[in-house]
């Protein structure tokens, strides 16, 4: 009887289970929809932004006079990784996904004999790499405060990474997160954004026309540099934040199917062990009878 | 009638403005401009000021601060790092911004000690905030 007692609870508690997986997944799945169109709301800036800069960037980059941002320090002794990812579990492999992606790219650096310096962005991502890089880890910026999004949030970022630019703190930024594809495909991603790359150089008609600078090429370059990297790293931070209600959705559409699948075997293991007994039962009082 | 242009107003996070417009007065970083259809390419850097678009559909106005116009013969775009139509501005949106630029000024006098070129960039950000804040009816705290 005790067996019987012990699976039925077990069967209660996997179907509670169940119920906060599935309320998960629905709560993942609305996120994800708001998550998606603030991405797709951004798009349009970034895209004319990187357009006008690629531009800029042919016509001024070969020049001395190129800013810093643009041309490098000269060096590339010193690298910044920043790795951006979720404060919160619970959402499949996608932190692993990107840590792992941002250590793969460490180890190289490290074994070509360069130096590593990294920042992180949300807690999983620093809680993962403190282990092994804990002296390489210059700073982190916490975003469990943040329920929304802005563009202010990734330009504090930005005067973080420039402010120690400035100071000479390392030649080379390079940015991991996560691309989102689809619901159950994020791709990791490293995105140099220091020396700043366009790789939008595709002949459309930006390319083409010879434009009037007001004020110099240069000034413009010099004012819009360092807004590129915050636009790098806001768009950066909303394919992440979309990326990680996609994983947390299908990692939690997982788990309520497992959870499903338990409880059908349970409850075939609960209904045997209860027939049993009462065959039993039966046995006992009809050999009994029969003792008579 | 004047022939019309594409105008679109974008910021990091959304799409304000996509019309078509007659003129667009657009504060530049050197003086303000007015560009119509037919204007030769230019791509000009912003101040914080404000954005006046004429259109078959009448007037509209936007505060914006930070980022260019890149101007076309076909189209005006405008990217700004903050852009807000003139009728949702507030008092408190214009506190925030004045205390960004404040802040931006005293760390300019900071860092830059010897190099007046910074801060009388920051110095006149500021009175550009100034500025558009009295232009429009608000009182800039000093």
């Amino acid at each position: 009887m005790a067996n019987l007692k012990v699976l039925k609870n077990r069967i209660a508690s996997v179907k509670s289970t169940r119920k906060i997986t599935k309320a998960m997944q629905m709560v993942a799945a609305a996120k994800l929809r708001r998550a998606q169109e603030a991405a797709e709301a951004s798009r349009p800036y970034a895209e004319r932004f990187n357009a006008v800069m690629a531009g800029l960037a042919a016509s001024v980059g070969g020049s001395d006079s190129a800013p810093k941002l643009l041309s490098g320090t000269g060096s590339d002794k010193v690298h910044l990784l920043v790795v951006m990812t979720s404060e919160r579990g619970l959402c499949g492999g996608f932190n692993t996904n990107i840590v792992k992606k941002a250590k793969v790219h460490a180890q190289e650096l490290l074994s070509a004999g360069k130096e590593v310096k990294i920042l992180t962005v949300g807690k999983k991502g620093r809680d993962q790499l403190k282990r092994e890089y804990a002296d390489q880890l210059i700073g982190h910026v916490d975003m469990t405060e943040v329920k929304r999004l802005s563009y202010a949030d990734a330009q504090g970022i930005a005067k973080d990474v420039l402010g120690r630019f400035d100071a000479g703190e390392f030649d080379v930024a390079t940015l991991f997160y996560a691309t989102f594809v689809n619901v159950v495909s994020q791709i990791p991603q490293a995105q140099q954004i220091i020396p700043a790359k366009f790789e939008d150089a595709g002949d459309d008609t930006g390319a083409t026309t010879l434009f009037d600078y007001e004020p110099s090429e240069e000034a413009i370059l010099a004012d819009l540099l360092p807004r590129g990297v915050a636009t790098a790293i806001f768009s950066g931070l909303l394919e992440n934040a979309a990326s990680e209600q996609g994983a947390r959705m299908s990692a939690m559409d997982n788990a309520t199917r497992n959870a499903g699948d338990m409880i059908d075997s349970l409850t075939i293991q609960y209904n045997r062990s209860r027939q049993a007994v009462i065959t039993n039962e039966l046995i006992e009082i009809i050999s009994g009878a029969e003792a008579l | 009638m004047a022939d019309t242009m594409q105008f679109d107003l974008v910021s990091p996070e959304r799409r304000l403005a996509s019309l078509q417009v007659t003129s667009v007065q657009i504060p530049g970083a050197d003086g303000d401009m007015t560009a119509m259809e037919g204007h030769s390419p230019t791509i000009t850097t912003l101040r914080p000021g404000l954005l006046t678009v004429e259109g078959p559909e009448g007037t509209s106005e936007f505060v914006v601060t930070g980022g260019f116009a890149e101007i076309t013969a076909t189209g005006v775009s405008v990217l700004a790092e903050r852009a807000v139509a003139k009728g949702d501005m507030t008092q408190e949106h214009l506190d925030e911004m004045m205390e960004e630029a404040k802040t931006m000024y005293s760390k300019a006098k900071e860092t830059f000690e010897n190099e007046p070129g910074p801060v009388d960039d920051a110095a006149k950000l500021l009175a550009d905030m100034v500025a558009m804040g009295d232009h429009m009816g608000l009182t800039a705290k000093q």
